[in-house]
């Protein structure tokens, strides 16, 4: 249904129809500023990126051929803007943004008891992820895709969406053994 | 069937769990998880590993709040630069026919094997009727897909019917109908159309068309409070 809707919006707005644009961006602008922000780990560029994000579906729009879910469309454009704002960026400016982002998410009015909340210690270990692990953890867990859609956003075969997904659980396991919780897996 | 065979689909399932909880396998391979689920405790116990994971994922993707409007009015402030777009109005009747053809169900098409003939005819009026009404229905085409009419109905049902100040708005999902009534009444707004998917109402600002100015100023101060959650201008 919800699928049905977007195809029909995105027609409307390759007929350059500006309240399904409107329409299209109220219902998926901030899952889609969510997914970058964990990728780029800064809002100011994940607000930026999201309106050029929206630019591109405003352009592409009649290219769409409806072989994927808009949302998966969408998502595979806002990897693709993250990635190279990320490149963009030095490795200096990363490390001191990462460093300040993982603090922030420490710091939030839980902090006092996170250090005993092993759903706080969980959370701050997906913070510390490799931008790898995050994306497909976040695309499975949070977005909702399927083996199918993450291969297609991600560009990997599906077998190794599979196996990256066993791994960023693994080293989720290795970072709460590391906070001293022992799930007792892998 | 070998030890090495025995363990491959065990691995396999396991790989397959975080879908599992997420609730985007297909129906066939849900179902071999939830059996493998009932008769491996070892597994169950992953999947209690994975179902944790999937929650604070969630949770921690909530807490990332959303951008400023500031996101929308640079998105729309590109477009307005965008040079402006001609409507779609070309005779598309390649994808026609085969929006035509993609409607009829499968049940259709056995029936309409069994009686060749009679289909035949109806295409012939089909296409026939399609050359012909081409001309009065071409303003709600669009060169890429056809429309389907009831989102159509819907999407028109928030464009411009009368006169007055509009807005389109999306409450908080922790408003209550009380806390909207109350809102409205506060505000002088009414709904006049909604909701579409995505939660979004129409509402009428005021009785009489508003400068852009000063709709704006209204729009703004409507979006300080708490029970909106989107809320832009409209026509």
């Amino acid at each position: 249904m919800q699928t049905t809707s977007d195809e029909v919006l995105i027609a409307r707005i390759a007929g350059g129809d500006r309240l399904a644009m409107q329409v299209l961006f109220a219902r998926h602008h901030v899952r889609v500023y969510r997914f970058v922000l964990r990728l780029v780990r800064n809002e100011s560029t994940a607000e930026d990126l999201i309106s050029d994000v929206f630019l591109d579906v405003w352009r592409q729009a009649g290219k769409f051929e409806g072989r994927s879910a808009v949302s998966t469309w969408m998502l595979s454009i806002a990897r693709f803007k993250a990635l190279s704002a990320l490149r963009r960026r030095t490795e200096e400016e990363l490390d001191d943004e990462t460093a300040e982002q993982i603090e922030d998410h420490a710091d939030d009015p839980e902090t006092a008891l996170a250090k005993k909340d092993k759903g706080a210690v969980l959370r701050e270990c997906l913070t510390k992820l490799s931008a790898e692990h995050r994306e497909v953890i976040d695309l499975v867990y949070y977005h909702e895709k399927s083996v199918e859609e993450v291969a297609e956003i991600v560009g990997i075969p599906e077998a190794t969406v599979k196996t990256r997904m066993f791994y960023a659980r693994k080293k989720i396991s290795e970072l709460l053994k590391e906070q001293g919780i022992d799930r007792g897996w892998p | 069937m070998n030890t090495m065979n025995k363990e491959a689909p065990e691995h396999d399932v396991e790989e397959l769990l975080p879908w599992h909880a997420a609730g985007t396998l297909s129906r066939r391979d849900s179902q071999r998880v939830e059996q493998a689920l009932a008769e491996d405790p070892e597994l169950a116990r992953r999947y209690a590993l994975v179902r944790e994971e999937l929650g604070e994922t969630i949770h921690l993707n909530e807490t990332l709040g959303a951008p400023s409007a500031r996101a929308m009015e640079a998105l729309f402030a590109k477009i307005d630069a965008e040079p402006a777009r001609k409507p779609a109005v070309s005779l598309n009747l390649g994808a026609r026919f085969s929006g035509f053809f993609a409607s009829l169900t499968p049940r259709k098409l056995a029936w309409s094997a069994s009686a060749g003939a009679f289909v035949l005819l109806l295409q012939a009026g089909v296409i026939a009727n399609l050359v012909l009404i081409e001309p009065q229905q071409a303003h709600y085409e669009t060169a890429s897909a056809p429309l389907r009419a009831p989102l159509n109905s819907k999407l028109r049902s928030l464009t411009p019917q009368a006169e007055g100040a509009f807005a389109l708005v999306r409450f908080a999902p922790q408003a209550s109908f009380d806390d909207i009534n109350k809102f409205l009444e506060a505000n002088k707004l009414s709904i006049v159309a909604g909701p579409v998917p995505g939660g979004l109402y129409k509402v009428r600002v005021s009785d009489s068309a508003l400068p852009r100015d000063e709709l704006g100023r209204i729009v703004t101060k409507l979006r300080e409070n708490k029970l909106v959650g989107f809320i832009v201008t409209t026509q």
